[in-house]
């Protein structure tokens, strides 16, 4: 859902659109954690709540041919690449009208249609192999470029410290177009980025594979849009990579059955949900006069019943055929 | 067709089945206190580092959170940070650094969240840790334990359900054991931890909470590379291990109520050294086998019994080795239903066991 705004201001009608997407990716993770509890999603859920002024602001920079990796942090993701918040929710339930017919379940959502090119459950896992799609697109000389999130937690994992040496390198002669997100909520798991690195500085670590970064308020949905534009711009235009510290929070527990939260205290959390980056988009709108209250409240029931619609798609939906047990396995065994 | 060999091959002696100090159902179990996987895993760990400095632990939120399925709970607190280490989200470098430990007189007791998130630690394990023994003039040896979860049935999908073990079974150098039940947890991780050579310890996520049995207090031990008869029986065979045991012995009665066949089930325990004696004797007790594997079949542990059988015992078989394992797709699929038919369990096994008794 690259939107048809221009520019990067919340002072405009237009920009309502951005608002009516993080509300709504926010009420789908709210939706998605009420099935958890009713058991219609199992295993492993983790939600995006806190973090969507980050997603929402890169993938408006995304165009037709970028390609997108994630974790398995990926529901906004997926939700704003595919456009089809009914085919995450089934996803995620685990029915045969998902994004992956069911097969994938939260974490490993994938469209590639919509270059959605997966969210991986092996943190760390897909960063070199999106430094090998930003390669493969400069050899076949488009301008797409390759948005790479990751996490404070996986920058430590060996994939990363290869691929970014890799980026830098085969940056040099601008045949690597990777935008590296990294998304520092503060936390990979319970650990914090004091407590997994002696070097806290995160963003500086591109410094050590000659990859320009800087950082962005990643709770500002205008901040980040400013940033993604121009940065996206950049590596288009330059074949180099680059490298985005969205500095954010993670206003829920880890996975959606966590509940001890040892390693952060609750006044830390309110602290930061002062900042909600949807707060800060509903007092931007109101202080710029673009909108008011009620209007506000119209745009979330319109979001509601995109998200109410989700789940009572997902919950109709049939379950996938036993036969896709088999099926996607070689070349010759395409489901 | 073979001709049948002449059933000359002498009666091995059977091996003490069962650990010493130890027999399932006598009157010491009775008395012994009833324990979840993982708290006995939790409490031998603790035990265990109490009596050895040497002791330490190290893994991926095993201190201040105490594990994601709290095996390590409360021991950041009692022993300190200096021996229960967080570390950053690096499993080779904590395999790495763990080996390092060993090599110089530590017993570390790394924790691997999955077995899915070992991979990137694989080159330290098979490398490293494996072959350190045999390249170093037997100068140095890796007294390493690696704890990982492993197994499916949980919903966990592409990366939170697989069972790789054989890929390490196939690994010389290393040891490989799945302990089934609450009782074999505390012998097995006890003499992993006294073991000179790395030892992988298989723990199955599902059995965690779901099973419960007696624990024998003090020390209990269950060396390495002795499989446990679960039930004897003389028709036919089951060989099992992890969660798949429970469901074999499920099984078994189901067939055994059905057909009055009298079923024997053999947990492995021990995938590597793997117990070899108990494996024969029991097919050439019964002269048939059934043998499962949750993971998938090509070259699992269920192919590496069955091969062991047909060069052991092909003349005591009356039927051919049989093998339920799962199906060779790269993942158990997220769909509850695609993920039950992915997963090996009571059904299936009588299922199989329904042919073998009646062949
Ligand atoms: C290779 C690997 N190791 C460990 C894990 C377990 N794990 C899942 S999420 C996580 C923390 C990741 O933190 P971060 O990258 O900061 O992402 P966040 O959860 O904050 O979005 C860990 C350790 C995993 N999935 N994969
Ligand atoms: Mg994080």
């Amino acid at each position: 859902m690259a939107s048809s705004v221009s520019g990067t201001r919340l002072d405009n009608a237009t920009a309502l659109g951005w608002y009516r997407q993080i509300v709504m990716i926010r009420l789908f993770e709210e939706a998605a954690q009420r099935a958890f509890r009713q058991g219609k999603i199992g295993g492993y859920l983790h939600v995006y709540s806190g973090q969507e002024a980050v997603a929402t602001g890169f993938l408006d920079a995304f165009r037709d041919g970028d390609k997108m990796l994630t974790a398995y942090r990926d529901h906004a993701h997926a939700l704003i690449l595919s456009d089809d918040p009914n085919a995450v929710m089934a996803e995620l339930f685990g029915r045969g009208t998902g994004l992956v017919k069911g097969k994938g379940g939260s974490m490993h959502l994938f469209d590639a249609a919509h270059g959605m090119l997966g969210g991986y459950g092996i943190v760390g896992g897909h960063i070199p192999l999106g430094v090998g799609i930003a390669y493969a697109l400069r050899y076949q000389q488009t301008d797409g470029i390759v948005h790479v999130y990751l996490g404070d937690g996986a920058i430590h994992n060996a994939a990363f410290h290869e691929a970014a040496n890799l980026a830098g390198l085969w940056g040099r002669e601008g045949l690597n177009p990777t935008l590296f997100i990294l998304e520092n909520n503060q936390y990979g798991m319970g650990t914090s980025v004091e407590r997994a690195t002696a070097m806290t500085d995160l963003g500086a670590k591109f410094d050590s594979y000659g990859i320009e970064h800087e950082k962005v308020d990643g709770m500002d949905l205008e901040a980040v849009l400013e940033c993604a534009h121009r940065v996206t711009q950049r590596v288009r235009e330059t074949g180099k990579p680059y490298a985005v510290e969205a500095m954010t929070y993670r206003l829920v527990p880890h996975g959606a059955g966590d509940f001890l939260e040892r390693y952060r205290s609750k006044d830390e959390v309110r602290q930061w949900r002062e900042r909600d980056p949807i707060g800060l988009v509903e007092r931007k709108l109101l202080e710029a006069g673009v909108v008011d209250e009620q209007r506000l409240g119209e745009i979330r029931d319109e979001a509601k019943r995109i998200v109410d619609e989700a789940v009572r798609f997902a919950d109709e939906s049939p379950e996938p055929p036993l036969s896709e047990l088999h099926t996607d396995v070689y070349a010759d065994t395409a489901g | 067709m073979v001709q049948a060999l002449e059933r000359s091959t002498p009666e091995r002696s059977t091996p003490e089945r069962t650990a010493p100090g130890w027999t399932a159902g006598d009157a010491e179990s009775e008395r012994a206190p009833q324990r979840s996987l993982v708290e006995s895993i939790h409490d031998t760990l603790r035990d265990e580092m109490r009596a050895d400095e040497r002791i330490v632990v190290l893994g991926e939120d095993v201190g201040r959170r105490g594990g994601v399925f709290r095996v390590t709970a409360g021991l950041f607190e009692e022993f300190g940070e200096a021996r229960v280490l967080d570390t950053p989200l690096a499993e080779s470098g904590i395999i790495g650094t763990a080996i390092g430990m060993a090599l110089n007189g530590l017993r570390p007791v790394a924790e691997i969240q999955f077995l899915d998130f070992i991979h990137p630690a694989m080159d330290q394990l098979m490398n490293e840790a494996a072959r350190i023994r045999y390249r170093s003039n037997n100068d140095f040896s890796c007294p390493l334990v690696v704890r990982v979860p492993f197994g499916g049935g949980v919903h966990g999908a592409l990366y939170h359900s697989q069972s790789i073990e054989a890929v390490f079974v196939h690994t010389p150098g290393l040891k490989v054991v799945a302990p089934a039940t609450p009782a074999d947890a505390k012998g097995l991780l006890r003499a992993a931890i006294r073991d000179e050579d790395p030892v992988l310890f298989l723990e199955h996520k599902k059995l965690y909470r779901s099973i419960k049995g007696p624990v024998p207090e003090g020390p209990h031990d269950v060396p390495l590379g002795l499989a446990r008869v679960v039930q004897e029986g003389t028709d036919a065979t089951v060989v099992a291990y992890g969660a798949m045991t429970h469901e074999a012995t499920k099984a078994a009665a189901t067939v055994a109520a059905e057909t009055g066949a009298s079923i024997e089930v053999v947990d492995l325990r021990s995938l590597k050294p793997l117990d070899e004696e108990t494996v024969v004797a029991s097919a050439r007790k019964t002269g048939k086998v059934l043998v499962v594997a949750e993971a998938n079949r090509p070259c699992s542990v269920a192919s590496e019994v069955a091969a062991l059988i047909a060069e052991e015992a092909f003349a005591y078989l009356d039927a051919p080795v049989m093998r339920v394992a799962a199906p060779d797709v790269p993942a158990t699929p997220y769909s509850p239903p695609l993920e039950h038919a992915f997963m090996i369990d009571a059904e299936k096994i009588a299922a199989a066991l329904r042919r073998l008794v009646a062949y």
